[in-house]
């Protein structure tokens, strides 16, 4: 905590007043706190964009090889190579989950060797997809969970920004959503407790934190109670995967936002039958996949999310 | 074919009780669905899961201790009930997929229903 403890009061604040979004992604900023967006990005704007920045891959399904993206693995690659190239320099990457498709060693190997490319410190959350494995989720803890918590959750401070990392995709219960469970939630309130309002708050974790779609699993059980916890922070963040396309919500303080994957796109809540692998004509799978790119400008208290696909 | 071990105990078991071929009742796992839902069969059945989707689900009962591995596109799963009763199961990976299996006592004509 540093920077960030000057106290940015509720008179500074605005409500959210619009958004716009198409196209390549949207432009939010945040005044006091609160997101705003202000228009759409295009690319000399993002040439622009400075500031502190993270990126935000999501669901690469290493192994996957069905019609939907027969290549799971060459999209992969396609998308850190944009990230290689993009504008800014971001400080680290977050990974939202599904690493893999069946969590199997050689998957993770292929993720590693891929995403390592970047040459960015990668924090990661599991998916359903990373604890397949007969001990549920041990591959995916010796991998990536030193100095996590539990199934793997955690915190972290960089540029007086608080990130948590959040895993809701163990112990489900039948019929049930996403789940965090007790010992979680209990951390998360501890995590939080001691934090000024006015340091931004990133949570990022695999299924979303918000109710997109209850009736395909597309919620967190609890979730709300995690949320409880953010109230009373002027700026949260929720950076979710799970559903591979962008999604967005503004409630309050909290700006809820889901990433592409870069894998295989899955349908709009209620558009099929079911959710999973949607199959889409060649030349348009890859501007259903992509990454995000979200910045912090200190000094203005903005924040902006860019979700940029791999072929516009 | 998954599980083997558990159809040969099933089978073994059946063997050493003298009771009538056990049916195989088979289970599709369609667009996030098991299909059908719901699903009576008598003591000593095996039901067949298998999943057509081009993503993995599983079968989970963690009351009665059933869990299959993750079957990918075109895997299934055997479990034979032994012992009557309703086991709820759904799938680990995507919860909201429920299903349930009702075991009725086999009256000895087992084969003939």
């Amino acid at each position: 905590m540093s920077a960030h403890d000057e106290d940015h009061g509720p008179s500074r604040r605005k409500v959210l007043e619009c958004m716009t979004w198409a196209g390549t992604g949207v432009l939010w900023t945040v005044a006091g706190g609160v997101p705003t967006a202000v228009g759409l990005l295009d690319e000399a704007m993002a040439q622009e964009v400075k500031g502190f920045t993270f990126l935000q891959i999501s669901d690469s399904h290493m192994g996957f090889d069905k019609p939907a993206n027969p290549n799971a693995k060459g999209t992969l690659e396609e998308a850190i190579a944009r990230v290689k190239s993009a504008p800014g320099n971001p400080a680290f990457m977050i990974h939202t989950g599904d690493i893999s498709h069946l969590s199997k060693a050689s998957e993770f190997d292929d993720a590693e060797k891929i995403i390592s490319q970047a040459r960015l410190d990668v924090h990661y959350v599991p998916g359903e997809h990373d604890i397949l494995d007969d001990e549920q989720g041990k591959l995916y803890r010796d991998r990536y969970g030193r100095g996590t918590k539990g199934p793997g959750y955690y915190s972290f401070d960089a540029n007086g920004v608080h990130f948590v990392g959040l895993v809701n995709v163990v112990d489900l219960k039948g019929g049930g959503l996403g789940h965090l469970g007790n010992d979680q939630l209990e951390w998360l309130e501890d995590d939080l407790k001691s934090r000024s309002a006015s340091q931004p708050v990133v949570v990022f974790a695999h299924i979303p934190l918000w109710t997109v779609y209850p009736e395909w699993g597309w919620g967190t059980e609890d979730g709300a109670q995690a949320l409880a916890y953010l109230k009373r922070f002027g700026s949260v963040t929720v950076l979710n995967g799970h559903i591979h396309q962008v999604m967005q919500k503004v409630e309050g303080n909290v700006t809820f936002h889901t990433a592409r994957s870069t894998a295989f796109p899955q349908p709009a809540p209620g558009a099929a039958p079911s959710p999973g692998p949607m199959k889409v004509a060649d030349d348009k799978l890859r501007t259903m996949l992509g990454t995000a790119s979200i910045t912090f400008r200190q000094n203005e208290q903005r924040l902006a999310i860019v979700d940029t696909p791999l072929k516009a | 074919m998954k599980n083997l071990t558990a159809l040969a105990a099933g089978a073994a078991l059946l063997a050493s009780l003298g009771l009538a071929s056990a049916a195989e009742i088979k289970v599709g796992i369609d667009n996030f669905t098991f299909n059908p839902q719901d699903v009576k069969v008598k003591a000593g059945d095996t039901v067949v899961w298998t999943n057509n989707d081009d993503i993995p689900h599983t079968v989970a009962s963690p009351a009665h201790q059933i869990r299959s591995k993750p079957l990918d596109t075109g895997d299934s799963f055997s479990f034979t009930f032994t012992t009557p009763g309703e086991f709820k199961y759904f799938c680990s990976l995507h919860p909201h997929m429920t299903g349930r299996i009702v075991v009725e006592a086999a009256t000895g004509d087992n084969g003939a229903k």
